[in-house]
């Protein structure tokens, strides 16, 4: 158990991130060590709402979305597997006439970014989801973002890097990490030593206890996400639906799974703590969130709720992730705190990190995303999403 | 110091024992329960406006009923009572409510659970079909309604409400086919030293058996089961098991009830975060507690078949014994006598669970030895196979991962029928042992909550 294991990467956090940048670097040929606290998927990845979305992200993020979007398209010829991608469009709502004014500008901006988006108001609106409540004045149609399975998508890329010659380590937590003599160690809390000459930490809310390590602290704050989900009924809600405004309390974004129940998130977020592994969905959010799904879907008062979950999420002072190479140490990359919408980018982001860990570049643009603008304590507000 | 805010959760025996003590002792608590009348599930009562009597309704229970009934009378001006009232969640002190569509909101300094027990069960190739109840469900369809669940009964599982319900079933006029337990006999003669522990119980019991075999149903032990026959369109057509003596044999029948005793509905608990202990007599998960009732967190007590399994004498007890608990934590004046005798009652009701609990053991060689073909997660529609392969093929050697992989778990009922059998079957196809495979965990809402519980502002 104690022996030394060897490779050219190691891979340190089992989310979406790092079970697809495994994925991805086997693609290339690269030896590679994957370490995981507890199992493949299991926190961020596995308990977020599924939105594969594009449109209302930060503009310079789009190549990104764009480059993820397309391997969810082939995800399950790449993996074997089905993770219940469903390419069903995505409305991103508006309640006023300024947010109708915001998402269309909005899609003006995302053009040249190669991402289309139809704007759609009053009667046409309705005529094409004549399920929407009254209060929707506009909406942007992005015809090909849509959803997935969270709870299948990361483990399925765990088990095919593994197939392809990754090492999986799940069920072991990695207490040190360190450069030695031009190679890279960890050590975990088993006393289990891994050794490798690259290393890349993709370890979501535990990202910064890492990265400060290597003299690198990110600003991380954990939340829940408060999800929740419907009894089924018959498939009849195509597109994901979002509501774009800047109240928090109407924060709100829904989807049908094609089996027919309706899973539902947003509003306040909730309590969560990387020390117990626990996150919590507050009863008065949930009550808050029905009386906001209805607005937006009215039908949708007659349904019972079975269900509800959280997890946790790391968030960044500037709502955008850590991404891409060390400023201070050479062979050792990052990929963490996704602030909640790194779901849709979580393929991409695995092969972008491949690229750039393989060949020492990426074809895709990243450096909004570099640590380096956390190094002197600043943090500058970019501001994203929704 | 202002009056402490108490609330109790569920008026059935636990629950109402506790708030007597609870008023004898100057306290008005708040008693929140979903049902329509007070009585929980044992002492049901029937609806306004049925007139059948006591006896008719409790059999041998009929005094403690009425007794039970009768203090809650005396009780209801000097406690604030609030009938369907669901408790669907718990958090930061506040147990959250839904009534009528409205939802509620009851902050509390000291918390009482008594929410009582829904049947174990156990799936049997065939049990989604139309027809399949519970034995809870079965009794309770004759109790509150005066119906039953079919007009050509077989009553399947183990326990004693197995026995119970067959008995009440033939009394009231229903063709019970046959009352087929999978517990030997000999398990039932073997615990005879520990349910010796409450002598009249235990005639009452033999005077049970006596009757089951005076009705002239067929009645056979250590059976094994092998299928409920039946189509989606006529429901249940029968039932296959393998009797002791190796034949299999069919009943043909038009209904099933079934269960395997009974499991705490410890979901309130859970959410209130109480920590959890495993069982290895029952192969199951329960909340821990002390002699008294106290759980892991302050201020959340726990009482009743909610927690431990010993029926409604050992519910009146606990409840009591909790109200004690609570009264010596709030340095009030505690009925010491009477305490003490409570305590050893306690005992005694905690070995005679004990003793039913090995005369009717939990089958758990029955969810392992489970076909691929059956269904075990009814809410989903998910086979036994699809979880043994999320077990063997895909790592799930742990129940919370194997309902994510493969929704076992995630439906309406939230794993209460089917969740004790799929951790079976994931320990048997992975070799971890129950304890490590897990139980899964509480998520609100408690059961389903109206979407349009929204759009009314507590």
């Amino acid at each position: 158990m104690t022996e030394p294991q060897r490779s050219d990467v190691l891979i340190i956090g089992g989310g979406i991130m790092g079970a697809s940048a495994a994925f991805f670097l086997r693609q290339r040929g690269k030896s590679v060590t994957l370490i995981e606290r507890g199992l493949i998927g299991q926190q961020a990845s596995g308990t977020n709402f599924g939105n594969v979305r594009r449109q209302g992200r930060y503009l310079p993020q789009l190549p990104l979305a764009n480059r993820s979007r397309a391997i969810w398209g082939r995800l399950n010829d790449l993996l074997g597997e089905d993770a219940e991608f469903l390419p069903s469009g995505h409305l991103r709502l508006a309640y006023t006439e300024e947010m109708a004014e915001r998402i269309e500008q909005y899609g003006r901006d995302a053009r040249p970014y190669g991402l289309e988006l139809e704007m759609l108001s009053g009667n046409i609106l309705r005529d094409r989801f004549p399920f929407l409540g009254p209060e929707i004045r506009a909406g942007s149609y992005s015809p090909l973002d849509g959803h997935a399975n969270p709870r299948l998508a990361a483990p399925a890329f765990g088990r095919a890097a593994k197939r392809a010659g990754a090492a999986i380590v799940e069920r072991a937590e990695v207490l040190s990490v360190e450069q030695e003599g031009g190679s890279f160690r960890a050590q975990t809390a088993d006393g289990r030593i891994f050794r490798a000459e690259q290393m890349l930490i993709t370890a979501g809310a535990w990202g910064s206890r890492l990265s400060q390590q290597f003299g690198e602290p990110a600003p991380l704050v954990v939340h829940g996400p408060q999800m929740a989900v419907t009894e089924p009924v018959p498939y009849a809600l195509e597109p994901v639906l979002g509501i774009a405004t800047t109240i928090p309390e109407e924060i709100i974004y829904l989807r049908q799974v094609k089996r027919g129940n309706i899973v539902f998130g947003g509003g306040i977020r909730g309590p969560a703590s990387a020390e117990t592994l626990r996150a919590y969905v507050k009863p008065e959010n949930t009550l808050g969130q029905l009386s906001q799904i209805t607005r937006i879907v009215p039908a949708l008062r007659r349904l019972n709720v079975i269900r509800v979950w959280s997890g946790i999420e790391s968030y960044l002072p500037d709502d955008i992730p850590i991404m891409g190479p060390s400023a201070r140490v050479s062979g050792l990359h990052y990929a963490f705190g996704f602030c909640g919408h790194g779901f849709q980018l979580g393929p991409g982001v695995g092969d972008v990190m491949a690229e750039l860990i393989a060949t020492g570049q990426t074809s895709t643009p990243i450096e909004p995303f570099t640590i380096a603008r956390f190094a002197g304590g600043a943090t500058n507000q970019t501001g994203g999403h929704p | 110091m202002a009056e402490p805010r108490i609330i109790i959760v569920g008026a059935g025996p636990a629950g109402i024992r506790a708030a007597g003590m609870l008023v004898a002792a100057g306290l008005r608590p708040v008693l929140l329960d979903e049902g329509q009348r007070d009585g929980g599930q044992i002492y049901r009562r029937q609806p306004e406006g049925f007139t059948r009597t006591p006896e008719q309704l409790y059999g041998t229970e009929a005094a403690r009923a009425v007794a039970l009934h009768q203090s809650f009378e005396r009780l209801k001006p000097q406690i604030d009572y609030r009938p369907r009232h669901l408790a669907w969640n718990v958090a930061d002190g506040v147990v959250h409510t839904i009534s009528e569509g409205k939802p509620g909101q009851f902050a509390y300094d000291v918390l009482i659970i008594a929410a009582g027990a829904t049947d174990r069960l156990l799936p049997v190739k065939g049990w989604q079909h139309a027809g399949v109840y519970s034995l809870g469900g079965a009794q309770i369809a004759l109790k509150a309604q005066a119906c039953a669940i079919g007009r050509k009964v077989v009553f399947l599982g183990t326990g004693p409400l197995l026995q119970l319900v067959a008995l009440q079933y033939h009394k009231a006029g229903a063709q019970v086919v046959a009352l087929l337990d999978t517990s030997p006999f000999l398990k039932q003669v073997l615990a005879l030293p520990k349910l010796a522990a409450r002598p009249a119980m235990l005639v009452k019991g033999l005077r049970l058996v006596g009757g089951l075999m005076a009705s002239g149903m067929a009645i056979h032990r250590g059976v094994t089961p092998v299928e409920i026959h039946g189509e989606a369109e006529a429901g249940v057509t029968g039932v296959s098991v393998r009797l002791a003596s190796g034949e299999i044999r069919r009943f043909d029948c038009d209904a099933v009830g079934l269960g395997y005793h009974l499991r705490p509905e410890a979901q309130l608990a859970d959410l209130a975060r109480c920590a959890f202990t495993f069982d290895a007599k029952t192969r199951q998960f329960w909340p821990e507690i002390d002699a008294d009732g106290r759980s892991s967190v302050a201020g959340v007590y726990l009482a009743g078949d909610g927690v431990r399994t010993q029926g409604a004498d050992g519910a009146e007890i606990s409840g009591a014994l909790a109200a004690c608990a609570v009264l010596a934590d709030l340095g009030r004046p505690v009925p010491e006598a009477e305490r003490a005798a409570l305590r050893e009652q306690g005992r005694i009701m905690e070995r005679f669970r004990e003793g039913i609990a090995e005369a009717y053991p939990w089958p758990a060689h029955l969810a392992a030895d489970l076909p691929d073909d059956a269904i075990l997660c009814r809410c989903e529609g998910i086979t036994v196979g699809e979880l043994r392969e999320a077990a063997t093929e895909k790592g799930a050697d742990e129940v919370n991962r194997a309902k994510a992989l493969t929704r076992v778990g995630m439906g309406r009922c939230q794993g209460r029928y089917c969740g004790h059998a799929g951790a079976e079957i994931v320990a048997a196809a992975t070799g971890v042992p129950l304890e490590a495979v897990g139980r899964l965990r509480g998520q609100a809402p408690v059961k389903p909550l109206p979407v349009a519980a929204g759009e009314v502002q507590p």
